[in-house]
Formats: C-alpha cells, structure tokens, sequence
C-alpha cells in the first residue's frame, strides 16, 4: 500500500512491507449496540501507526480488540501471523510474550515497587539470573529516563512518570509490537511531549511496530507514519500525516482542528426531539 | 396466566442467578486448584510462594487480636447463658463440658469466618476490584501472566494454611474466656474445670472443628476474590462488590455450616 511519507522517512521510520497486524472486517457490539461496525486495517512492520477518533468512536474497542482481550462479534485479528481468536490459552500466552501495551493509567502493580514491575515479566517469563534482571531492569528505566526510581512504589511516583515505568515494563521483553492507549492523557503539555518523543525514539533506535489510540492531534501528528481516522465505528480516513493534514474530507478536518461545527454532530440522541417531549 | 407468570417469573429468575453465580464460584475454585497442584506441575508457572506467606499474615497473623478479643468475650457469653439454664438444674460445672464442645465443634471456626470476612474478605474484594478498574488485571492477562495464578491462589492457598491454625488459636482462647466465668464468677474449681473440658472433647470434635474452618477459609477467600473480579463502574463499583462480598461470605458460611453440622451430627 502507501509507502512511508517523505516526512516519516525524514523521521527515520523503520517500515517494511512485512504486515504484522491484519484486521478484517472487524464488528464488535455490546447488548446489541455495534461499536465497531467493519474495521479493516494492516500494520506493517517498523511503523507507527495512530488510531485517531473521538470519544466513542470505537478506538479503545479496537485495541482491545487487536491485543485479544475482547472477542469480535464477526471478523478477525491476525496478530503476528497468527488468528488472534482461534488460540488457545496457551497459543495466545506465547504471542502476549510478543507484544507490549502501555495503558491509559500505566497500569503499575501497586502492591510492587518501580523496579519490581519492570522486573516482574522477566521474572516470570525468562530464567534469567537475578543478577542480570537486575541489570536488564536499569537499562528499561534508563531507556524512560528513571533509573533512580527503581525502589519507589507508584503512589509515590507523578502519573507521568507512571506512564513511563508502564512503558519500560511493557519493554522488558523486547517485544516486537507495542500498542499506546491514549499515551498522552492527563499529562501536562511537556510530559506528553516527552511520552511522544519516546514513542518515537523507540521505533526509530528499536525499530519497534508501535500502534497508538489518542485523539490529542499535536501528539498524533508527532508520533505517525500513518494515520487512520475512526468514525461511528468505521474507518473513514486512512493516509500520511500530510495527507490528513491536506484532506478536503470535512468530516477529518472538523475533527483535526476541532472545529465545533461540521459533519460530526453535537447531539447525539436519534429519536426526534419534539415527539420525545410529547412522549 | 398472566397471574402466575408474575408469581414465578421472580423465583425462576432469582433461580438462575444464584445457579449462576455458584457456577461462577465453581469455576473459580477448579481454575484455583488447577494452578493450585495441575499447572505448577506441568511447568506453566509456580506458586508465588512470596506472595503466598504475605497473604497468610495478613489473612492470618494480622487478625489474630480482633479474633482473641471477639472469641474471649464469645466464651463468657457462652458461659453465662449455660449457667443461667444449668444452675436450676444444679448442675452449673457443666459450664466447663458445654463451652469446651461448643467452642472446638461449632463457635471458634463460625466467628473466625466472620470476622475474617469482615477483616480479610472485603479487603480482598477492594483490592482485586481497584486492580479491575485501574486495568491492572487487564495488565498481567496481557503480559502472559494468569490473574489467577497471580492473585487468587496466594490468596486461597493462605486462607487455607491458616484459617485451621486461627481457629485453633480461638477454640483456646474461647475456653479461657468460658473457665474465667466458670472459675472466676461461678466458682468451679480450676483442676475440675479443666478436666471436664478435657473429658468431654473427643478428637473428631477437633477434627470437625478443623475441617469446617478449612471450608470457611476457602469460602471466604473465593467469594472474595469471585466479587472483586466482577468489578464494573469505577470506584463506585468497588464499594458495591465489598458489600456484596461480606454479605454473601456470611450467607455463604451460616447455610454451609448447618450442611456441616447437620452432616457430621448424622455421620460422625
């Protein structure tokens, strides 16, 4: 499909043309309600890809989708090869072992310090030495730039910074794919941009396939190679950064510059306003 | 028909979803022992053995002074309202037989289930939930790591090792509080009471004792872990499941212990 934009490439994006994620007509639906509505989408390895939307558009459904930890009503997820949904526990363990998730909150072990976090998919998935755990764990908080907190618990720690220990452990095994839930939300303006330029180093120095849910457009337009637009469920934008940034569609540019007027409706109910007064 | 349809409609419902939900215990006890003895076993992940002892002095250790406070103050009740029934008959030394049964077979495990529901249960509950909404859970799921095996067998596993051993703890001091009634206030001599207490416990009265508090450390523990993953709705969410733990527990344990009671009274 479309090769890396000349200002990815500026950038030093690692795209190949190898597709680790597919997702073929994806539907989704809670108590018959659809979210997603046909999602078709590919990752390709070494990119950065934004999934951008509003609230409700159906984007957090969509991770959650693509990282197994909701089943589709219709359609699949091939993850690395592999039907995402046709796996056993086990099958899905190995390819979980594959991938990173940086969550909305971080999502630290509180019971756990810094350090024990980082620690613990080590830990668990590897025979390692604690010796070089220990190392090995330096290095992911050095990577975040917070090496000295290894020995703090995350109440004691900033919610930026808890996002960077979420992304050191979501790093401890090297993965090949990491999915970013909204990595800039609650942040202040300076910690989102150091968030962005970790998203972005580590694709370029890794050469990690980094997948992001946000709808903070500076930060979207920082971070992507490739970006795709979601709306009522479906994909309605899918392009470089500077063909977003150029489209005529009014609906992606409402949503780019956040104009309060345009296709995108304020209201959302659909029944008619008047017989549902006389109702 | 439309009469009786709204007659058992109800019943049928609330049918369901006690199945249901005992359904839902079930499957969590066997995912439980599956990672308890089947998963270590075959080399998919060990016990989190750490985890596991934290839990017991929490569950256990830390509960130990409410416990003797509760059960102490349990065995001079006990002793009391036996004396108020025996003195007529003029047999009051019987005080000591009574509370010496009453507290192995029946009180002892009973209470240390309850406070222990109140104590340990809803903490539980709060922290697997506050795990749930923060997607916490959502975290070791994805990063290959059973919740389970994480959270719920260290949980269980200690409850189980310990609820025997504070119960045991609380039978003692349950008879110290009946012999400081019965020595102290009633005036039976020490040497006699203790003899008596001694004389009428028989070792399957331990033993009853024993594996009904085994049952309620299991119950507790599950009914605990079983709300707090079925979180929804924020903070809000939790204080609701907390509720709901130490109000099932309490049912839970009162319709398990007369099944227990009734069986043992028949079989044992």
């Amino acid at each position: 499909m479309t090769p890396p934009s000349t200002e990815a490439r500026a950038r030093g994006s690692r795209r190949t043309d190898e597709v680790v994620i597919e997702v073929k007509d994806l539907h989704v639906a809670f108590d018959g309600r659809p979210v997603l509505a046909g999602v078709d989408l590919r990752v390709y390895r070494g990119e950065t890809l934004v999934i951008m939307g509003g609230s409700g558009c159906g984007k957090s459904t969509l991770l959650r989708t693509m990282i197994g930890a909701l089943r589709p009503n219709r359609g699949k997820v091939v993850l690395l090869g592999k039907d995402l949904h046709a796996l056993d526990e086990d099958g899905l363990d190995a390819l979980r072992k594959r991938f990173g998730i940086l969550f909305q909150s971080g999502a630290l072990y509180n019971s756990m310090t810094v350090g024990e976090n980082v620690a613990l998919p080590l830990r668990e998935h590897t025979s390692l030495d604690e010796a070089i755990i220990r190392i090995m764990v330096k290095m992911k908080l050095e990577l975040v730039g917070l090496r000295d907190f290894e020995s703090l618990v995350p109440s004691q720690i900033s919610g930026g910074m808890r996002k960077r220990v979420g992304l050191a452990r979501a790093l401890a095994l090297d993965p090949e794919i990491i999915f970013y839930d909204e990595p800039g939300a609650g942040l202040d303006p300076v910690v989102a941009g150091v968030i962005d330029k970790l998203i972005a180093d580590l694709s370029r120095k890794l050469g990690v396939t980094s997948i992001v849910v946000t709808h903070e457009m500076g930060s979207a337009f920082r971070v992507a190679d490739r970006m795709v637009m979601l709306y009522e469920g479906r994909v309605v934008a899918e392009g470089p950064p500077e063909a977003i940034r150029a489209t005529a569609d009014p609906l992606v540019r409402q949503f780019i510059h956040g104009e309060p007027d345009g296709p995108i409706p304020l209201r959302r109910s659909k029944t008619d306003y008047a017989e549902d007064l006389l109702a | 028909m439309r009469v009786l349809r709204a007659a058992f409609e109800p019943i049928g419902r609330s049918t369901l979803a006690l199945l249901e939900y005992l359904g839902g215990l079930a499957l969590l006890l066997w995912d439980g022992v599956w990672w308890m003895v089947v998963g270590p076993l075959r080399g998919k992940g060990r016990i989190r053995r750490e985890e596991s002892f934290f839990q017991m002095r929490r569950l256990g250790i830390d509960s130990l002074g409410i416990v003797a406070l509760v059960i102490f103050f349990v065995g001079v009740i006990l002793a009391f309202q036996m004396a108020y029934v025996l003195k007529t008959l003029g047999v009051t030394e019987y005080v000591a037989n009574i509370t010496g049964v009453a507290m192995t077979r029946e009180m002892a495990p009973l209470l240390v289930a309850m406070v222990m529901t109140g104590f340990s249960g809803a903490a539980i509950t709060a922290e697997i939930g506050t795990m749930v909404v923060s997607e916490e859970v959502l975290a070791l799921e994805t990063s290959a790591l059973n919740p389970v095996r994480f959270l719920v067998v260290p949980r269980v596993l200690a409850s189980m090792v310990i609820m025997p051993f504070v119960s045991l703890v609380a039978t003692y001091i349950g008879i110290a509080g009946g012999f400081f009634v019965g020595n102290a206030l009633l005036g039976i001599e020490a040497e006699k009471y203790l003899s008596r207490t001694l004389d009428s416990l028989k070792y399957k009265d331990i033993f009853t004792g024993l594996v009904k508090a085994e049952a309620f450390g299991v119950l507790v523990a599950l009914i605990a872990c079983h709300e707090g993953f079925h979180v929804t709705g924020g903070a809000e969410g939790v204080g609701r499941a907390t509720t709901n733990a130490v109000v099932r527990s309490i049912v839970a344990i009162i319709v398990c212990d007369a099944l227990f009671t009734a069986f043992f009274y028949y079989f044992l």
